[in-house]
């Protein structure tokens, strides 16, 4: 039968064939090996349209989503404006690939070069690429970066950062002689055999990092100093460039892109200018078409696997490009009142709700030190214990850091919460009684 | 197509005005707290002040100035740039996938979890591989992941190797990936047929063979042409303890006609952008799954997903041997999710109805254009045809040229120099999604720009007439890089 996706019919495969030369498709796939042509495949019957979406309905209905949520931890559910999806949806972003000729790829590569613009604007560094995959494998690619921009092969990550971002540094580097060490704050103290000290902003529970004191101590071992930052809490804090930081990835995630279990995101990548031809990644430079007219075109290739092959900067190829889009359709119509507003809101929720909860018998702020819209709660039972009795109430509660904080619940607020939801989690664990 | 003249030159930097909003967020409805002290309070950021409508049409009218699958005819090879179903972008839209946390409770993304599960098992089935991680985020990254696979692998057994053998006609990740993983890569060259040359790769074996880790084999090869000696090959590399990793980039040549398992692959990825028709956007998000024998199955990346027997709940684990980490989460999920829609509006049926379509489609391009231009391996190809320009380059017109007439024409031109080992090369994939209407239209469009090759090929030289741009000044743009707006 006719399948909608392959619009050969019978008359056509018929000419077809005739004019290849040949009386039946299978003759075209006679160079396999004969005993291995034409297994058996053990595969569910086709579905029609209306089938599948009521089979994916009910396999979506079987996880929990649209509950309010007080989970962050590396993934932010914030406001995407509508102009988002709308602008994403088009088919000529979306059915696009790599902006290998220019003439007709303006859309990709104005919007690519939109995208870097506004990651240096962000992060306030020199340059930005057109993206990586995630925060994690952006800054995976960032330590090996430092390792030969310093010809160093040791990197040393603050143990405050993202388990999954260190261990996904670990994985990069595995296969080379590269040792990857991890040090609390108060340790972080580099040899001249260090290539990068890496610091994530705010750091995994929430908290403010001494970015200042951290960039110090890497520059005075001659090492890089590396930031993971959340974007949206640029709206409200100090880029890492002001505390000269040297390369400054993120995950773009929190603007404009749907959690989605966890992917695709977009990892942020941005540097020193000195560094342009050790960066990973495409990069879109501008440039004059024949008649002066202003264009964009993927530029510094050299770099890059399909031309330098082995001696490329990075394997990176396709990366997450209409994920960059949507990051930076996200962030222009936020704009600047936007983003800072979205910042605020997040800061004033999570401190309204940090002074609530540690108010409450049996709670406490595991720390006192400055945090923007996470924070780590001690709970008067386990975590584990506090998050069933929330999702018996209708909430999702936060994420159980009690491996690194004793009874500690890592919560996150953001501009998406009303004072509503802040209040009812407050009383829901009031009444979870140790 | 917009019409302004210089539209490149605006940015939404440029259009902006202070004061300017494109969107409301809720009012503060609980107390302030004091900010962040002045050391650590950022006191400005220049992003753009624009209204809704602004951004919408500054984005709109810039899509218009991208060449798509949507709008034409894109026979990219090695991209498979095929349809996109649209039900798909509808699936992976559905809250109960798109509104999940990754740090959500197993016990709370059950469908999520089922749904990665369903994609392992239906994956392992079409590759014949004994089980599949989704964790990578592309190609290149199950690149890494297998070629990490392959060396952790050797080490537990019977100690490290330090050689990868790449093919001269392997795309590029292939070398930059065994680079990255710390391996020597040596290139092995292809024969007059343009299969790989045995006994160049015999000769690699036996000179300190037990050095080599794995050779990594595209297949069909980026000549669009089927090893015949694949199952040869994996013996040999067998034979001396080596591994074969699969390119998948070409699967569409394949799907449900034989299974990479069967002929003796150890690792195998999957570009489940080009083929399981997640869409390319504009260069990613891509999903890039590896498929593994059962001997590397505990060398997995992390996380995978399991299914308890017993209670037939799904959870997230780490493999046994685990390679460790590729991301900050469980991979590309929303790119799993159509792709596994994809696979289910198929069936065994429909996937073997897309393989024959492609390569039909590519056999009769290679027939009509074999006349006009040279064919370097006189060959029936698979899913794509490669194709040389040389004959015209004689003449004064490159590959180039012709790529930018075709532009002309209203087609987007195939993938041009490479691979590397034909002179002016042009890889055509038409792929499944086409009618026989626009692949001879397509041919009739490269038949005519071999005749203006000869009698008009100013024309052909200073092409593309008819796009939003003329050619780009690339050379400047590398040697004085402008990479940001600045004001």
């Amino acid at each position: 039968m006719a399948h909608p996706y392959i619009p050969l019919t019978q008359e056509d495969r018929k000419e077809l064939l005739g004019s290849v030369g040949v009386t039946s498709v299978d003759e075209l796939f006679a160079e396999i090996p004969a005993e291995h042509r034409d297994p058996v495949f053990d595969l569910p019957k086709a579905l029609s349209e209306p089938e599948l979406l009521s089979y994916l309905e009910e396999l979506a209905s079987r996880s929990t989503a649209g509950l309010p949520s007080f989970l962050g931890a590396g993934a932010y559910a914030h406001f995407i404006p509508s102009t988002v999806d709308a602008i994403i949806s088009r088919g000529e972003y979306l059915t696009a690939y790599t902006p290998y000729q220019p003439e007709i790829s303006q859309g990709t590569l104005q919007t690519t070069f939109e995208f870097q613009s506004l990651v240096c604007e962000l992060t306030g560094m020199d340059i930005a690429n057109a993206g990586m995959y995630d925060g994690a494998s952006a800054m995976a690619e960032a330590c090996l970066m430092a390792c030969s921009v310093t010809g160093r092969e040791r990197i040393v990550l603050l143990d405050t950062i993202h388990r999954n971002i260190t261990e996904t540094v670990r994985t990069y580097a595995g296969g080379r002689d590269i040792e990857v060490v991890l040090v609390p704050p108060s340790h972080a103290s580099l040899t001249d055999t260090d290539a990068c000290l890496a610091v994530q902003q705010p750091n995994f529970f929430g908290y403010i990092e001494d970015l200042g004191a951290l960039s110090r101590a890497a520059h005075e071992a001659g090492a890089l100093f590396v930031v993971s930052q959340d974007p949206v809490s640029l709206g409200l804090y100090k880029p890492p460039s002001a505390f000269d930081a040297d390369i400054v990835v993120a995950d773009g995630q929190p603007l404009g892109v749907p959690l989605s279990f966890g992917g695709p995101y977009v990892g942020l990548f941005a540097c020193r200018a000195e560094y342009a031809r050790q960066m990973p990644g495409r990069i879109v430079g501008r440039t004059k078409d024949l008649e002066g007219r202003t264009g964009y075109v993927l530029t510094l290739q050299t770099r890059e696997q399909h031309i330098r092959r082995e001696r490329a900067t990075s394997n990176i190829c396709t990366s997450t490009q209409l994920v960059a889009l949507a990051f930076t359709i996200a962030l222009s119509t936020l704009g600047k009142q936007g983003l800072r507003r979205m910042a605020e809101l997040c800061y004033h929720k999570a401190h309204y709700a940090a002074g609530q909860i540690a108010a409450l018998d049996g709670y406490e702020l595991a720390s006192n030190d400055e945090f923007f819209q996470e924070f780590v709660v001690r709970c008067p039972v386990s975590p584990a214990d506090v998050n069933d009795a929330l999702l018996g109430c209708g909430m999702i509660g936060g994420f159980d850091v009690s491996d690194r904080v004793e009874r500690g619940l890592l919560l996150c607020f953001s501009e998406l919460h009303t004072r509503e939801q802040i209040d009812d989690l407050v009383k829901a664990l009031g009444e979870i009684r140790g | 197509m917009a019409d302004r003249d210089d539209f490149g030159a605006t940015l939404t930097f440029d259009l902006s005005r202070p004061g300017r909003v494109g969107c409301t967020l809720p009012p503060l409805d609980v107390p302030e707290a004091p900010l962040p002290s002045g050391d650590l309070l950022r006191d400005d950021i220049t992003l753009p002040e624009l209204s809704q409508p602004d951004v919408v049409r500054y984005f709109t009218q810039l899509s218009q100035r991208n060449f798509s699958i949507d709008t034409g005819f894109y026979p990219l090879g090695s991209c498979s740039m095929k349809y996109n179903p649209r039900i798909n972008e509808v699936a992976a839209r559905l809250s109960g996938l798109a509104d999940v946390h990754p740090m959500q409770s197993d016990e709370t993304a059950q469908g999520a979890l089922a749904l990665m599960h369903g994609l392992q098992r239906l994956l392992a089935e079409i590759t014949g591989m004994h089980d599949v991680s989704l964790a990578p985020d592309a190609g290149a990254h199950g690149e890494l992941a297998g070629i990490l696979i392959a060396s952790a692998y050797h080490n537990s057994n019977g100690g490290p190797r330090r050689r990868v053998l790449v093919p001269d006609s392997a795309h590029g990740t292939n070398p930059a990936t065994a680079a990255m993983a710390g391996f020597q890569v040596e290139s092995i060259p292809s024969d007059t047929d343009g299969n790989l040359d045995f006994e160049a790769l015999r000769a690699a074996l036996d000179s300190n063979g037990d050095s080599v880790a794995a050779l990594m084999l595209t297949l069909p090869s980026t000549l669009g042409l089927f090893e015949p000696r694949i199952t040869q090959i994996a013996d040999l590399l067998h034979d001396h303890g080596a591994l074969l990793y699969g390119d998948g980039a070409n699967m569409n040549a394949m799907l449900g006609r034989v299974k990479p398992g069967d002929l003796g692959f150890d690792v195998f990825h999957l570009n489940l952008h080009k083929t399981f028709s997640t869409p390319h956007g504009g260069g990613g998000p891509g999903a890039g799954p590896i498929a593994v024998t059962a001997a590397l199955a505990p060398f997995l990346p992390a996380p995978h997903v399991r299914q308890d027997k017993s209670s037939a709940r799904f959870s997230l684990e780490t493999p046994e041997h685990s390679i460790g980490r590729l991301g900050l989460f469980h991979g590309n999920f929303g790119v799993l999710v159509r792709a596994y829609a994809y696979i289910l509006s198929l069936g065994a049926e429909g996937l073997r109805g897309i393989s024959e379509a492609a390569v039909l489609n590519a056999n009769y391009v290679l027939t009509r254009l074999r006349d006009a231009y040279r064919l370097p391996y006189d060959r029936r190809c698979m899913h794509e045809v490669v194709i040389s320009g040389s004959r015209q380059k004689a003449n004064g017109v490159k590959t180039l040229d012709i790529a930018k007439r075709l532009i002309d024409y209203g087609f987007h031109p195939p993938t041009i120099y490479f691979p590397l080992i034909v002179d002016e090369a042009m890889m055509i994939e038409p792929t499944e999604s086409e009618t026989k209407e626009t692949l001879d239209a397509f041919c009739d469009a490269m038949l005519v720009i071999a005749k203006e090759a000869e009698a008009t090929p100013d024309l052909v030289r200073e092409a593309p007439a008819r796009a939003p741009l003329r050619r780009l000044d690339e050379a400047t743009a590398a040697r004085k890089p402008v990479l940001r707006w600045t004001r």
